[in-house]
């Protein structure tokens, strides 16, 4: 068998699987669409608005999903190890892009493709067995049921032990709607409730088992400059040395520190006990010891660890808990003993759910439950902020969607409204936020209410440049002055810039820890043009694709029928200034920065792309927004 | 003599595979762990990782059953390494099934590849971040690894 690889980085090749035929076959991809939205994140939202109407149910059979590696997925660049999973979002209704590293992206592009496509539904639990070129769809009956890492070994012993397994949990057969799609056990495409649209296709795990190499348009070149990145990663002390050491945990301190560290659903920005679930905490249980780390494919930060709480009613073991799901289900819902933090991790993992929207619901009853707004009949037992068994018991509820559990699956959004109080949702566009108080920096704030898949800091890391102080060499340095996390003055340019850069950093299949590990942004696209053989004709172009994939992916929400007054934040965020702690006083201004922040887009004022926007992004075949 | 060793520490390797992907890269110009003559085992929730080659035995079993004196031992700046004549390999697989470690595979055209040290530069030890993998003198081993024990037993009591 000869490498599919078509045109170096890619392969131009995608496979498509019908699962109410039970049949799968192969396409070519053309260059000049792979040139034009480079891979991952960029071509899944391609493919999506062309191929699915976005006003349809979720989780009808008419949703697609779309697996998606990049460019330089599999290839030698460090922690060139992501995929994406891009589909219509049950939880929001808008396009959800959830990505995921570990090993499963790579064995795919080994594999010989550069998307898979799922359409329709099977009739019965079934599973997709990918072995290089013979795609079987098989019977799930015998793991339907079973969690993550139950379903992951029974599938390795079915098909073959090097093979790499994306899978969900139970979660996602009950169609939580924050269910994830877990790979390699711990790794997680967690948000938007993409594992749920997997669930409603009756469709159980992709497996995939790959041998074919990836090639590269100029090898020498290429791996010249990857040396050069791995050089200049090593100079960046807080990746080598503390991620690498405490990993992602090491930020509550940091957040706690600046009084952004979501507590008891955003009603504080500093948790008293934040010292108890930071990363030195985490550390003492790291199964071999502090320093020993776990990478995802070719990655040299290894920032991931496996824990092992050793005894007691908390006993178990697993990947994780990275920060965000310490704020989300430490913090955000009061608790401060870590051993049950690190337990609903491990619950989360095997059950397939994302940790951020499981606590941010979580959270949101324990605060509708202390007012008086939820009684305690509805939910079978007392559920205030700091109970950490009560956490544990509504969380394999939720997966399971048993008695209150089944009103926790919906999100904190619907929760919330059903109770008449949707205010206390803390959301945006139903996406619960992740661990940064939208209090705490404008730039970032400005972020999460314009953010394509809602309440998200990944897709666009204004946080970076604004709390962490790592401006991105070549996009946001150039603001200077402007980065100040309390003024609005200049956001919305860099959060413009931040969120289209990203659309680049997710589309190429490396991870952006370390693309932000890079010199600079030029040394990144140089790498995908290496890869590929394409000239963007500098950073500005190079950026431009990242604004057309960014603008896509804005089409399908309006046209999904979301609304600039969608582009807004809680309440909470916007009146309620934080009582105390370093960001004491301030809310998030939105109003003052969105006007700006539509102008530099080039949407009109009800946040809608201009026909002459679409034109100079050569999206002009699209239709900006529904119908009226 | 100089005998320098590829070597690993599991314990420092966090199952990166990148010393697989240079290896590929290095003899075939691709990116393909499946064409690697270094393979990362992975245990992922036991958080441990070893990456698997060639021992390049002084007294080699692939050597012993090779029926055509393709597999034979050389030496690279006087480290023993054990080579393939491609030419006269006749594809076999007798060292593949004869090899203790899994260090030896069928390449799918005709011959069998292994780890051949790069020529004595092994471009997976370039690659490797937390220097789990090195090439090293093994005659320098024994003395670390006495001083290191000692150092254990010292700062157990209290010192360092």
């Amino acid at each position: 068998m000869g490498a599919a690889s078509g045109f170096g980085g890619w392969h131009g090749r995608l496979l498509r699987v019908d699962l109410a035929k039970g049949q799968a076959h192969t396409e070519p991809l053309e260059r000049a669409i792979l040139e034009k939205f480079i891979g991952a994140r960029g071509l899944g939202a391609w493919f999506l608005t062309q191929e699915v109407d976005p006003t349809i149910d979720p989780l009808s059979s008419a949703n697609k999903l779309f697996f998606v590696t990049g460019p330089l997925t599999g290839t030698g660049t460090v922690a060139g190890s992501r995929y994406v999973v891009v589909t219509k979002a049950p939880l929001t209704g808008a396009i959800a892009m959830s990505s995921s590293s570990g090993y499963f992206g790579p064995e795919l592009k080994f594999a010989g493709y550069d998307m898979v496509i799922i359409e329709k539904a099977a009739k019965s639990p079934v599973y997709i067995w990918i072995d290089n070129d013979r795609v079987e769809i098989r019977s799930a009956e015998d793991v339907w049921g079973r969690e993550v890492s139950a379903t992951t070994d029974i599938l390795l012993g079915e098909t073959d032990e090097e093979a790499k397994v994306a899978c969900i949990g139970p979660a996602g057969e009950n169609l939580v709607k924050f269910a994830s799609i877990m790979n390699d056990n711990g790794r997680a495409a967690g948000r938007s409730g993409v594992g749920a649209v997997m669930g409603s296709k009756n469709l159980k795990a992709i497996v995939v088992r790959g041998t074919q190499g990836v090639r590269v348009a100029k090898p020498m070149e290429f791996v010249q400059a990857v040396q050069e990145a791995r050089e200049h990663e090593i100079t960046n002390q807080y990746m080598t040395v503390t991620i690498a050491e405490y990993g992602t945990p090491d930020v509550v301190e940091f957040s706690n520190g600046l009084g952004l560290l979501p507590t008891r659903n955003c009603q504080q920005g500093v948790f008293e006990h934040a010292a108890a679930i930071g990363g030195r905490a985490v550390a003492k249980y790291n199964l071999r010891g502090v320093g020993k780390t776990k990478a995802c494919f070719g990655c040299s930060t290894a920032c991931g660890r496996v824990t092992w709480v050793r005894s007691g009613p908390f006993q178990g073991r697993g990947e994780g808990p990275e920060y965000e799901t310490i704020a989300a289900l430490g913090s955000g819902c009061g608790i401060s003993n870590l051993e049950a933090v690190i337990k609903s991790s491990y619950i989360c993992n095997e059950m397939g759910m994302d940790t951020i929207s499981a606590g941010g619901t979580i959270a949101c009853a324990m605060e509708l439950f202390e007012r008086g707004y939820l009684p305690q009949k509805d939910i079978g037992r007392p559920l205030r902020f700091g109970d950490g068994e009560a956490v544990i018991d509504l969380l394999v509820k939720t997966a399971l969607r048993e008695g209150f559990g089944d009103r926790l699956a919906e999100g904190s959004y619907r929760l919330a409204e059903s109770y008449g109080h949707p205010e206390f949702s803390m959301t945006a566009k139903k996406l619960e936020f992740p661990g940064y108080d939208a209090r705490g920096g404008q730039g970032y704030a400005l972020n999460y209410a314009t953010n394509n898949r809602g309440g998200c800091h990944i897709r666009g890391e204004v946080q970076c440049s604004e709390l962490f102080g790592i401006p991105l060499v070549g996009i946001t340095e150039r603001e200077g002055e402007n980065l100040d996390r309390f003024t609005v003055d200049g956001k919305a340019a860099v959060a413009k810039k931040t969120q289209d850069y990203y659309a680049l950093i997710d589309s190429s299949g490396m991870c952006n820890f370390l693309v932000i590990s890079m010199p600079n942004a030029s040394a990144f696209m140089r790498l995908i043009e290496l890869a590929t053989g394409t000239h963007f004709g500098g950073l500005e172009e190079f950026l431009k694709v990242g604004e057309r994939i960014y603008t896509l992916e804005r089409t399908f929400n309006m046209r999904a029928g979301l609304t600039g007054s969608d582009d807004t934040l809680p309440k909470r965020m916007l009146e309620e200034p934080l009582d105390d702690g370093p960001s004491k006083g301030n809310v998030a201004r939105i109003g003052e920065m969105l006007p700006e922040y539509y102008r530099l887009r080039g949407w009109d004022e009800q946040g809608v792309p201009l026909p002459e926007k679409l034109a100079e992004l050569g999206l002009e075949s699209l239709e900006p927004a529904a119908r009226l | 003599m100089a005998t320098k060793q590829l070597v690993v520490n599991p314990d420092k390797c966090t199952g990166c595979r990148a010393c697989e992907l240079a290896c590929s890269f290095q003899h075939y110009q691709e990116f393909n762990p499946h064409k690697s003559a270094i393979h990362v085992s992975i245990f992922t929730l036991d958080a441990f990782f070893l990456p698997v080659y060639c021992a390049q035995c002084s007294d080699p079993a692939c050597v012993a059953v090779c029926p055509s004196g393709a597999m034979h031992v050389d030496q690279i700046d006087g480290s023993y390494v054990v080579l393939v004549d491609h030419e006269r390999c006749i594809g076999c697989d007798m060292c593949t099934v004869a090899c203790p470690f899994g260090a030896v595979e069928d390449d799918s055209a005709g011959s069998v590849h292994k780890c051949d040290l790069c020529g004595g530069d092994p471009a997976c030890v370039k690659v490797c971040a937390t220097h789990a993998l090195e090439f090293t003198e093994v005659s320098d081993m024994p003395r670390g690894r006495r001083k290191a024990l000692a150092e254990r037993m010292l700062v157990e009591r209290g010192g360092l």
